[in-house]
Formats: C-alpha cells, structure tokens, sequence
C-alpha cells in the first residue's frame, strides 16, 4: 500500500516497512475496531433487554403461583347456620356469608389461644385482618354442598388477606404500616407466630391458574381460569374461521387468479392489511358488529371476529409462501395424467404445503392470543369474569375476559396485590405463546420439504 | 335458536341432496361408471352446492336486512313526543328492543304467557317489575308507547322469522329439486362443480377486500357524524384536548399528534441505531454460530405481546427512570408514566423489527460490489460504511418508516406508560398522551355513542389509519422499488 500523503512531504522520506504500521493504518484499524464494537454492543444491548424483560416478568410473577392459606379447624355451629335443625338445604342457603364470619374468625381466634401465641388482640374480631374476605363465602359453599358437616369440626384451608399474603412475599413492609389502614403490626406478629406454628402455609395457588376473577379488594382470590376459557373460545372462532378462508384466498391468488388490475388490488390490500394498527381493527369490530349487527358486548364471538380478519393476512402471506414452494412439477405431473387444475391443486400441491400453512396458522393464532387493543374495544374490560362460561353457546356468547385484557385490567387495579397477578398472568401467557411456537417450530423441522 | 336450526336443516338438505343425486346417477348407468361424465362424488356435490349456498346467502341477506327493515317500520310508530329533548331516537329504540327481548325472556321462562306478552298494556300493569321476575333488569319504567312499540317490534320479527324460514327452505328445495333435474349421467358435473368451487375460493379473497372496505366505511360514517357535531375546523385547528362528558368539551388533536410523534421519535432514537447495527454486525461480521444464537434471541422480542411491553413500562421502567429522574434524582420527572418511559420501551419492542428488515436489505446488496470496495483496498467497516449502506439506503429508510408506522399505531405500551393528560410540551419526562391511547378511553367509558366525545375516537381512528396507510404504502414502494433495482 503506498500511502498517498508521502507525495506531499518528499524531503522527509521515512522508512517503511511492512511491518511496523504507520498512524494512518492504525487510525483506520482502530476505526474498523469501533465499529465492529458498536455492533457487537447492539446486539448485546438488545439482548440485555432482552434478559431484563424476561427477568423482571419471572421476579415479579413467580409469587403469584404461591398463595398463603390458614389451616384451622372451624366449628359449623348448627344455632347460627341452620336454626330449625332440619338440614334442609334451603333453609341453610338463607344464611348469608355474613353469618360465616364470625365462626372462622372464632376458629382463627381458638387456634391462636390454644398455641398460647402471646399477641395484644384478645377477641375474635380482631382476626379480621388476617382472613380474607373471600373465606366465608369457601366455607358457606362447602356446607351447601354438603349441609351433614353442620354441627362438626371441619379442618379448612382458608384463604389469608392479601396483606398477610404480600407480608409472606415480601410485597408488605412493616414501614409501610403507617399508610395502610387494613393490617397493623400487631397482626404481622401474628402471622408470623402462626406461620413458625404451621398453621398459616404459603402452598402452590392452582386457583391462580384455574379460578375466576375477583372484585377489586380480593386480590387474593382472583385467577386466570376464566379468561383463560375465554380466549380459548376465541381461538376457535380465529382457527375455524381464519385458516380456510386464508387458505382458499391463498389457493386462488396464488393458483387461479388472473394477472389484472383487480388481482393486484386484493394484493396490495392483503399487504396494507397486515400493518393496519390493531386498534383499528377494534374501531371496526365496534362499528360493525357491535353498533350494526348488534352482536353482544364482550362476547368471545365478537372478539374472535376482529382477531380473524387480523390474523388473516398473515396467514395469506404464510400459506402463499408455502403454494410457492411446492415445485411447478408435481402440477404438471397431475395434469399430465389427466387430473383438473382443481384437481391437481386440492389433491397434490395443498396435501404438500400443509405442514407449512399450519406452521404459519399457528403464528398467527400466536399472534391473536396475545393482541389485546382491540379486545379493549368491544368491552372485554371492565367486565369481571367471575362466572365459568356452563356449555359451548354460553362459552361464544356470554360476556367473557380474554388472558390478555385481564392482565390489562389487573395491571389498572389500585391494589399492589393485582400487579403481582397481572405480572404471573404473563406467565402464563407467555407459556402459551411459547408451546405454540415450539409446535410450530417442531412441525416445520419434521415435515418441511426442501425440494 | 331457531336460525341454527334452520342453518343445520339445510346442511341436512343438502347433505341428503348429495347421496340422492349420487344414487340416481349411478342408478341411470347401472352402476356403470364408465359412462357418467364425471366421478359420481361430483353429482352429489353439484346437488348439494346448488341446494345449500343460495338458500345460505338468503339467509345470511335476510338476517342482515331484517333488523334494519323492522327498526324504520317501528321507528315511524313511535309518536314525536316518545323521542323527548334529552334522548335520541337510537336511544328509544334501543329501549324497545330490550322490552322485547324482556318480553321473550318472559315468555320463555313461563312468567307470561305468550298471550300476555302481546297484550299487556303499561297503564294497567307494572311491566318493569314483571319482567323483572323474568330476570331482565330495565333501566327505567316502561312508557306505554315504548310498549306497544315493543309488542309491534314482537310481532314483526315472529313474522318475519316466519317468512325466513318458509323462503329459506323454499330456496333450498328448488335448488335440489333442480340440480335433481339436472342429474343425467352425460351432465357436466365435475366443470359445474368446480366452476362453483373457484367462486368461492374467488369469495375468500375477496374477505380482504371487504374487510378494508369495513374498516373505511366504519370511519368515515362514524367520522362524518362527529363533525356534524363538532366543528372540523375546531378538531383540526385547536391546541387544547379537554373532553368533558358534560358538553362544552374541546376537542383539538394537536396534543395527541404531538405526544404521538414525540414517543415514536424516541422509540426510533432507541431502536433505529440498535436495530440498524445490530443487523449490519449480524449480516457482515457474525459467523454462522452467533448468528444462529443472535438473530432468534432479538427475534423474540418481536414475539412478545404489548401488554407485556405496557406492564414492563407501567411497573418496571417508570419506577426506575423515576428513581433517576424523579424527585429523589434530578428532579425533572414527576410521575412514572411519561414520553420516555413509554418511548424508551417502545424502542426496545421495535429492535427486532428495524433489524431483520434491514439485515434482509443488507444481505440483498450483490456481493459483487463489496469485493469491489475490497479489492480497492478499503476495510471491512470502510465498505459497509462508504459501499453498502448508501446502496441500501432507500431500502433501510422504508424499513425505518414501517417501524415509525409501527410505533404510530402502537398502542398497549402508551395506554399503560404514557399516561393520560394531554399537554403539549417538550419535556420528555412528562406525561402526554397519543391518539391510540385517547381511542381507547374515549370508546371504554360511560359516554353515550352519540356524543361527540365517543364520536371523537372515529375520527382520531380515520386520522390515524390515514397517517399509519401512508406511511405503509410510501414505505413498501420505496423497498420494492429498492429490490427491484437489484434483481
């Protein structure tokens, strides 16, 4: 390499050598350097983050798979639930939650004198703030279904305050007391009396994975189960209405359409389709089958109906890509032994692109699990999924969450507690999202064909 | 539910249309196939195609048409003063619908009788408590006029109910008894059938068309009615945002442009230079091992939903950033909800996507030219820099442009980490809101439809389509003819 600046200073000529670099090469040495470097740190950068989403989803979720339970044995007192001592199941269900209250709180109140806990609460009342709100309504439940426990000693399994729960989880910190008007000091001791005598456990939370939503001050009781039910609904509408018509558009365009002006348009459109904001696609899911065709609000069908005509370009594109694949050969092969064009189409190149159009539908109904603006649209929040969807029409029909607008909905609730939850519901989401790429992944491997 | 069931008959229909023409053609050839046209299946499927898509079109037509029919014949029953000052006629209507479908509920749980139903009066009898027993809740007390528009809207839907089915099944019938007819063993059934067959695939297709055509319809409609209620000159030209539901609200769309714009050009100031390297040191430097690791490990951070991104925003980013710029820090932040919270997470979401965009358009700049630059000596980063970036230019600003249309559109992260007041200010640390985020609270609330608040989201909605669709179509024309120019 002659360096050119040599040209300008002749009077100094130095010596080079090939070995020795000279400032020029080493500035652009370096320059090579930091380049590659910037790259490197972009990609690390990216992969930082990366770490610290998937962190922090796994730091702060994981607590919501626990749940604090107290064990105690409680005494269905047959003078409060059931006066006439008939057992008559109907007379039991006139005695509301509020006539439970007192007996688990007594319950809590015996456990604690009989382990002689030295505490400053000295009547059952003061109990309160340890149980949660929900447990009556556990216990009242369990003696409908069974109303010949009344009278005995039952051992329970109630479910703690949300305080005590975020105390155990670290969530609540004695500093904090001050602010909070639910819980005292006093009652942390309590609890962690209670905890070194086993009678408060913190145990896995299957009713986090499987149970319903809850009103806003139960934070403890809420769970997935129902949304979860509710965007399965959804997903069937998106899987039975989105793969064969993104299939048979796809087999059209691809295979029968003439090469004209309105082709490109039902081209170009697809394209556009596929960037639209979803948001939009809830504006028209509201327009459409709301206000015009008076479909019901926060319906699993609706919400089905908007994440279709989402989910459909990418799946065209997908299945296009896979028609495309398949070799011109095998068309002519059937032709030449006498088979229609829609023969050939619907006997040989679709049985041959199929593993690729369901890796692309999976994607896609990936995708649609996860999308959550327009389901904001259509109702799905503000709504609490209390109530399990009781056969196929009521699970299309009936008002239902979806798994992405109820971690929307926890993360807007006031109570801490529901962050927790919202942060485990994307767990679970992501759980789903992941076994379904993984299929996808699986399938492509095992029956793609190069040709 | 009667339409079910008149669905599931004419699958019936057809169903049993298919074996009878399969049969009488293979009877006619004694069951010969040799001498039929085509394979007997297509006989069965002509007769069944022919039985069952025009009787399913009438039915979808019908059911379509026949709300629409009912409510402008109710609506012309109902006296002037039923429709008062302070209720629209959408909004009697709808109270009338909800009386029937009371009245139904009531019938069908045997509170009433169906004679009843359609003969009490709301002089004489509570129906707001009767319907109550029934379990459907009302509003308010039911007028006699809103009544007796009810028991008319009753009798109009049975009827017409009636007809649809009787029409339905007529149509189904003559299209079996037809392609019946027309079951002759020299019959061109395979050609028919698939003339059918690509018509439907043809239909299919069409489902994009008809779905944009949704979405602009719904706008504009939806649009028009917002600015017949609210000036557009105000919409357009006001730089203050306060709804209230109350009246009186102003409505300008500056605010929201600006805090839009400003979020995504931070989410482009984070994700365009990482992205950008990310996919050059990917498509140049990296070896096969960390490009397989690399490229899958940015790509699932474009798998993951925004309610994820949101929920990291609201919960981890804002708390963070707080602590550095809040009042404990520099005091420049007062909340975690704020342009940089929402940006900077919006950015990280749109890595993945400016860099596989762009490693694609670097890996389609022809090696030819590369060896070129080397060959002249330059080095490795003095080619990308001086060589293959300003050849794939035209290609990387589209990709930049569909990730800004991206980040426009984007709206999870802004709902849960923008925050909520509309400001126009420059401070990235305050709190400002977008348009995706303001659709979203002006459609979740309380307010009437009808009120120029709700109506507002239309029009934000077409304002941005309008901005996310150019954006898009400019930006797929810059990277096909980019791609163009190399192939």
């Amino acid at each position: 390499m002659t360096d050119a600046t040599t040209l300008d200073v002749p009077e100094a000529p130095r010596k080079r050598s090939l070995t020795t670099v000279d400032s020029r090469t080493q500035k652009r040495n370096s320059a090579e350097k930091r380049f590659r470097a910037y790259g490197i740190s972009a990609i690390l950068i990216g992969i930082f983050f990366l770490v610290v989403l998937l962190g922090s989803i796994l730091f702060n979720g994981v607590g919501a798979f626990q749940q604090t339970f107290i064990n105690v044995p409680v005494y269905l007192d047959p003078a409060k639930l059931d006066k006439n001592g008939e057992r008559n199941v109907e007379d039991i269900k006139k005695v509301s939650t509020f006539g439970y209250t007192p007996l688990i709180q007594n319950a809590v109140f015996d456990r604690v004198t009989e382990l002689g806990i030295d505490t400053p609460l000295d009547s059952a009342k003061d109990m309160k703030a340890l149980i949660s709100a929900s447990a009556a309504a556990q216990v009242r439940d369990v003696v409908i279904a069974d109303p010949d426990l009344i009278g005995e000693t039952v051992e329970f399994r109630i479910l703690a305050a949300s305080r005590v729960d975020g105390y155990l989880k670290d969530r609540v910190f004695r500093e904090d007391l001050a602010r909070d008007k639910n819980i005292d000091a006093v009652h942390l001791d309590l609890t962690d009396a209670l905890r070194e005598a086993g009678v408060i456990t913190k145990t896995f939370n299957t009713d986090f994975i499987f149970g319903a939503d809850a009103s806003e001050s139960r934070a403890e009781q809420a769970g997935l189960g129902v949304s979860m039910l509710g965007s399965f609904f959804m997903m069937l509408v998106v899987l039975i209405l989105s793969l064969p018509i993104g299939v048979a558009a796809s087999i059209y365009l691809e295979e029968f359409a003439p090469q004209n002006r309105f082709t490109d348009l039902i081209e170009v459109n697809i394209s556009n389709l596929a960037a639209v904001p979803s948001i939009v696609f809830g504006i028209l899911g509201l327009a459409v089958f709301i206000q015009f065709a008076h479909l019901p609000q926060s319906a699993p069908l609706v919400g089905g109906l908007v994440l279709t005509l989402m989910t459909l370009p990418t799946i065209i594109i997908s299945t296009r890509a896979s028609l495309k694949a398949v070799p011109p050969s095998i068309r002519d092969a059937a032709l030449g032994v006498g088979a229609s064009k829609m023969q050939s189409v619907f006997h040989h190149v679709l049985p041959l692109a199929m593993p690729g159009i369901l890796t692309g539908t999976i994607i896609g109904l990936a995708q649609a699990l996860g999308e959550t603006a327009p389901l904001l649209l259509i109702g799905m929040v503000g709504y609490i999924a209390t109530n399990y969807p009781d056969g196929l029409a009521s699970g299309f029909l009936d008002p239902n969450s979806a798994m992405p607008a109820q971690i929307y909905e926890w993360a807007k609730r006031a109570d801490p507690a529901y962050y927790e939850r919202a942060w485990g519901g994307i767990i679970i989401l992501l759980v789903f999202l992941l076994t379904m790429n993984i299929i996808a992944i699986i399938l492509r491997r095992r029956f793609e064909r190069r040709w | 539910m009667p339409t079910l069931w008149l669905f599931g008959l004419v699958l019936f229909l057809a169903a049993a249309g298919f074996l009878a023409a399969r049969m009488r053609v293979m009877t006619a050839v004694s069951g010969d196939r040799r001498q039929l046209h085509s394979l007997p299946n297509y006989y069965g499927w002509n007769t069944a195609m022919k039985a069952a898509t025009p009787a399913l079109g009438l039915l979808v037509v019908w059911l379509i048409a026949q709300p629409m029919v009912i409510d402008s014949r109710v609506a012309t029953l109902l006296p002037d003063q039923a429709v008062s000052a302070d209720t629209t006629l959408g909004l009697v209507m709808s109270d009338v619908r909800r009386v029937a479908e009371g009245l139904d509920a009531a019938v069908a749980q045997g509170v009433m009788s169906a004679e009843q139903a359609g003969s009490i009066r709301a002089e004489f009898t509570d129906v707001r408590d009767r319907l109550a027993e029934a379990g459907v809740a009302l509003g308010s007390n039911v007028s006699s006029e809103v009544l007796n528009a009810a028991q008319r809207y009753r009798t109009l839907a049975a009827t017409g109910m009636l007809w649809m089915t009787i029409a339905v099944l007529g149509v189904a019938c003559l299209g079996l008894a037809w392609s019946l007819r027309e079951t002759r063993p020299e019959f061109r059934a395979r050609n028919v059938v698939e003339q059918g067959v690509r018509a439907i695939l043809l239909f299919a297709a069409l489902v994009a068309i008809l779905t944009t055509i949704g979405i602009v319809l719904s706008l504009i409609f939806n649009t028009i009615e917002f600015f017949r209620l609210y000036p557009a000159s105000e919409f357009f030209g006001s730089l203050t945002w306060s709804p209230s539901f109350g009246g009186g609200s102003e409505l300008g769309i500056w605010p929201l442009l600006w805090g839009t714009l400003y979020i995504s050009l931070i989410a482009l100031l984070v994700a365009v230079p990482i992205g950008l390297f990310a996919a050059i040191y990917l498509s140049e430097y990296a070896g096969p091992k960390v490009r397989a690791f690399a490229k899958p490990m940015l790509e699932v951070l474009a798998g993951i939903p925004t309610i994820v991104y949101g929920l990291f925003a609201l919960l981890t980013v804002g708390p963070l950033l707080l602590e550095v710029f809040g009042r404990d820090g520099l005091g420049w932040m007062q909340a975690g909800t704020a342009v940089m919270t929402a940006g900077l997470v919006m950015g990280v979401m749109l890595i993945p996507f400016v860099s596989s965009l762009s490693d694609d358009i670097i890996n389609s700049v022809p090696q030819a030219m590369r060896d070129g630059s080397y060959g002249l000596g330059a080095t490795q980063s003095e080619t990308i820099r001086q060589v293959v970036l300003p050849a794939a230019l035209p290609g990387i600003v589209g990709a930049i442009l569909l990730a800004a249309s991206r980040a426009i559109g984007e709206t999870m992260i802004v709902v849960l980490g923008a925050g909520a007041a509309a400001k126009l200010s420059l401070n990235p640390f305050e709190a400002m809101t977008t348009v995706t985020a303001k659709i979203v609270s002006q459609l979740t609330g309380d307010a009437d439809f009808a009120s120029p608040e709700a109506l507002v989201a239309f029009a934000l909605g077409m304002t941005l389509f309008v901005i996310t669709l150019g954006l898009n179509v400019f930006a797929l024309w810059i990277v096909r003819r980019y791609r163009e120019q190399y192939e």
